[in-house]
């Protein structure tokens, strides 16, 4: 049973793979594979923030620090030193998560529970700030533009089809690592954490663990974002950058792997479609929020799954 | 031979009031005791002073040899002590097979690999179906665990913990909530897994049936103190202990 | 170092820390009681400085009926947030997340109807009528209405402890932080007094804000440095820990209004400074006896 399920994933990553690899060749145009590199970028964003949440339990506010952390490593690389850099900027910014989030995780994973939420908040906030001020190096509100990565990479196709590989790399890793001995570690951990140590597991190096590698691949998200959009803004370090993955994320469905993907295509898509008629964007991503807290918290994955089930049962008993 | 477990003048107060005082005795390998007392008597807050989950202001805890006082738990657990709770603990959204696996894959130290898909580990599956053939809970591996009755939630309580492969299990109150012929069939259960397991077992109870029915020396706790300990018949005999229980039933 | 900068900076960090009391003593309060993370408190403050600013200028009353104006307006706010949205998910299994969520979702939805009724250009509430100029005292120039500012907190604190540790409501309140099930059973009707201390939270909220606002100019999005500021000193001071939260207003609000007369540039980067160093050496707070509860 349990293998099914895993051959069902399967399935629906290489659905998605052929689909997304196919769309260039589709005579689309360049809109729309921009849109469909953000899809694809944020849905790696969400897939690893869920990860920290919908499996392990812990609400972290303050992954826009990594997202920017990856964006910035490039854009500062690409401004400073020269086009290039782009790929090692990529790695500097990947080893820069690991120390960051060690530290950090070090410091608030031990305080745990709403407090970890409100405290990665600041630190998002932190870094937010310190871009924000630091004029002369980052640029400051005007962010950074003109971000082109170097040799073949700088045609679009090439660049979309570099974004696709690596993003759909990193989330068959995360997929493998969801159905590991490790992942469901750390589902315990989420479900009971007062019994994981009378497993002979330490919850705090569990949270550790996954909080390093989730950030791993935020950052990752965010040096492809600077790729995909030429340029990058300190608005990806802001904390609505945080609420807006979370909010994919539980629009989707935390309990389902793929649900914080889907929900990054339904919000990227809602907001082409809606985002540019109003300014209003907070008020209306707020009032979404509190319809799928309050009414429907398994997100839509997960609410057609229970549906699902529901109606399988019902067959089950009727046939 | 040398005792498995031993206590030796542990004590323990919270703030004003002491809730183990000066507690001493041994368990030798192979026992099958209990540990009996009016509510309020310290028993839980003992059990977890053993298994790490307080720790004692005085005196050892010595399991295997090993000084084992002050140690957390997830050291002791992987020592080989097990330990069962009274609300039962387990995870609810896991499957019946996967909350006992990942107890054998603890123990095989194969939790923490990342990449093989967790059913492919071949041992430490037969090994969680083993236990849960034991445990009569087999047919219902793939359910999730929350859908099983409570009597049987705490028979999964105990599987996880056998799954670590314990020398020692302490059981805290295991039937209870549960009714006669629960008990009854928890109680052939218990004598049945402590003898294909080679455990040696304390447990914490309040049903004098299971008590008296299974345990080959009782002990008695009362005000954190160790009041008595003896054969069932003893105990029963025992005039203190017919005292510090009065008010409640004995026998 | 001048002896006179240095008093006027003393002084100038003791309203930082009346305002920021203020606010964090609110957040701290639906915490202990209700065990909820009022994300959206900081925009709750900011709803008072606009209801300020709509009593003083539209309805024209006098300064100090609006700042109770505010208090009463966010205070109503706060009631019906309570009670119409967040009721609904308490006993949830997520409980914890979700309640976050919620209160962040609150967070947009606030800040955007706030732009939608009064735009987004900067507002400004003038100083009440008597307080506008300073205080000449031993050589320095002392703001009147920052020390104001001081003097009401102070007032407010001494009503603050009389009623928790004297009064029948304070009591309650106390006893239901504490252990809300045995309230219930002895009859106390803890989700009215949930919603209550959510309203007089929020209410105390929005009294800062406004009495913030002839300080800083009124503008959206002042909400979520408010609610960090208010985290700082909840650090400082231990989560729930009501006069912890008033020594860790003073820590912090002297430290900022140091730093920000010696590098404006960076004065709020060493807030967070003193967070993480609090942090480091004592998470569960400088004045918390008990260890916070690790896993």
């Amino acid at each position: 049973m349990e293998y099914r399920k895993s051959i069902l994933s399967v399935a629906f990553v290489i659905i998605l793979a052929v689909g997304f690899a196919v769309a260039p060749l589709a005579h689309t145009s360049g809109y729309q594979i921009m849109l469909a590199s953000h899809i694809l970028v944020w849905g790696l964003f969400a897939i690893s923030f869920n990860m920290l949440w919908g499996v392990t339990g812990m609400l972290s506010f303050g992954q826009a620090l990594y997202y920017g952390l990856g964006a910035y490593s490039v854009g500062l690389f690409v401004k400073h030193v020269g086009a290039a850099w782009f790929v090692p900027g990529m790695f500097v910014g990947l080893a820069l998560s690991v120390v960051i989030s060690l530290l950090i995780g070090l410091l608030v994973i031990r305080v745990g529970g709403v407090f970890f939420t409100v405290l990665t908040l600041a630190f998002g906030q932190l870094a937010w700030q310190i871009t924000f001020r630091w004029y002369d190096f980052t640029g400051g509100d005007d962010g950074i533009q003109g971000i082109i990565a170097p040799g073949i990479l700088s045609d679009r196709i090439v660049y979309y089809y570099f974004t696709l590989a690596i993003v759909l790399i990193s989330i068959w890793l995360l997929l493998r690592l969801s159905q590991s001995p490790m992942g469901v570690l750390l589902r315990c951990v989420r479900q009971n954490p007062a019994r994981v140590p009378f497993l002979g597991q330490s919850v705090r190096m569990s949270q550790l663990r996954i909080y390093v590698i989730s950030c791993f691949f935020t950052t990752l998200a965010g040096s492809l974002m600077a790729g995909v959009d030429n340029s990058i803004h300190t608005d990806m370090l802001y904390w609505t950058t945080s609420g807006e993955v979370i909010l994919m994320s539980v629009l989707g469905g935390i309990g389902q792997f793929f649900g914080p993907l889907i929900g990054a295509g339904a919000i990227i898509v809602i907001q082409d479609i809606v985002g540019a008629r109003t300014e209003y964007w907070p008020l209306f991503i707020g009032i979404l929020m509190m319809i799928i807290v309050l009414l429907f918290p398994r997100g839509v994955v997960g609410e057609f799954q229970a549906l699902r089930i529901k109606l399988t049962s019902f067959a089950r008993r009727g046939g | 031979m040398e005792p498995l477990l031993k206590l030796d003048h542990v004590n323990k107060a919270f703030g004003g009031l002491t809730v183990t005082a000066d507690v001493s005795f041994s368990v030798m390998p192979g026992d099958i005791t209990a540990i009996i007392g009016p509510n309020g008597a310290g028993k839980t807050t003992l059990f977890n002073q053993i298994t790490g989950h307080l720790i004692p202001d005085s005196g050892r805890i010595i399991f295997q040899g090993e000084d084992i006082t002050g140690m957390p738990p997830q050291t002791i657990v992987t020592r080989g002590m097990g330990r069962a709770f009274q609300i039962t603990s387990i995870f609810p959204e896991e499957t019946v097979l996967e909350n006992v696996r990942v107890a054998c894959l603890s123990h095989r130290k194969e939790i923490l690999h990342p990449f093989r898909h967790v059913g492919s580990f071949k041992r430490a599956t037969d090994r969680a179906y083993e236990i849960l053939e034991s445990l009569g809970l087999a047919n219902r591996a793939d359910r999730p665990a929350f859908e099983l009755a409570h009597g049987d939630q705490k028979l999964l309580d105990i599987g996880i913990a056998l799954g670590l492969e314990p020398k020692l299990l302490l059981l805290d109150e295991p039937t209870s909530g549960m009714s006669p012929e629960e008990r009854q069939l928890t109680r052939d259960l218990i004598k049945k897994l402590w003898k294909e397991f080679k455990l040696t077992l304390v447990f914490i109870e309040h049903d004098m049936d299971t008590v008296f029915g299974i345990a080959q020396l009782v002990r008695v706790l009362t005000l954190g103190r160790l009041l008595a300990e003896g054969t069932p018949d003893e105990i029963r005999n025992n005039p203190e202990v017919i005292t510090a229980y009065l008010g409640e039933e004995v026998s | 170092m001048d002896p006179s900068f240095i008093i006027v900076q003393f002084i100038s960090g003791l309203t930082m820390a009346t305002l920021l009391f203020l606010v964090a003593s609110g957040l701290t309060l639906i915490f202990g009681v209700g065990n909820v993370f009022n994300f959206a408190h900081g925009s709750f403050y900011m709803l008072g400085a606009y209801f300020a600013y709509e009593a003083v200028s539209t309805l024209h009353t006098n300064f100090w009926v609006g700042i109770l104006f505010a208090a009463g307006g966010a205070g109503i706010a706060g009631i019906l947030a309570e009670s119409l949205f967040l009721k609904r998910i308490y006993g949830r299994s997520e409980e914890g997340g979700f309640q976050l969520l919620l209160t962040y979702s609150f967070i947009l939805v606030i800040d955007d109807i706030v732009k939608i009724v009064w735009g987004t250009e900067y507002k400004s509430v003038l100083r009440p009528a008597g307080f506008h100029g300073s205080l000449e005292i031993w050589g320095l120039t002392l703001p009147l209405y920052n020390i104001a500012i001081i003097v009401i907190g102070l007032l407010v604190v001494v009503i603050a402890w009389f009623t928790l540790s004297h009064t029948r409501p304070g009591r309650v309140a106390r006893a239901t932080a504490i252990d809300r099930e045995t309230m219930a059973a002895m009859g106390v009707n803890v989700p009215l007094t949930m919603t209550l201390v959510f309203g007089i939270a929020t209410a105390l909220g929005g009294f800062a804000g406004a009495l913030a606002a002839p300080l800083r100019s009124v503008t959206p999005g002042a909400g979520i440095e408010v609610i960090i500021d208010s985290l700082i000193v909840v650090v400082i001071g231990g989560m729930g820990n009501f006069w912890g939260a008033w020594l860790g207003a003073l820590i912090l609000g002297e430290v900022m209004a140091f730093a920000v007369a010696i590098i404006p540039e960076w004065a709020s980067v060493v807030s967070y400074v003193v967070m993480v160093l609090v942090l480091i050496f004592k998470p569960e707070g400088l004045f918390s006896p008990r260890q916070v509860r690790t896993v």
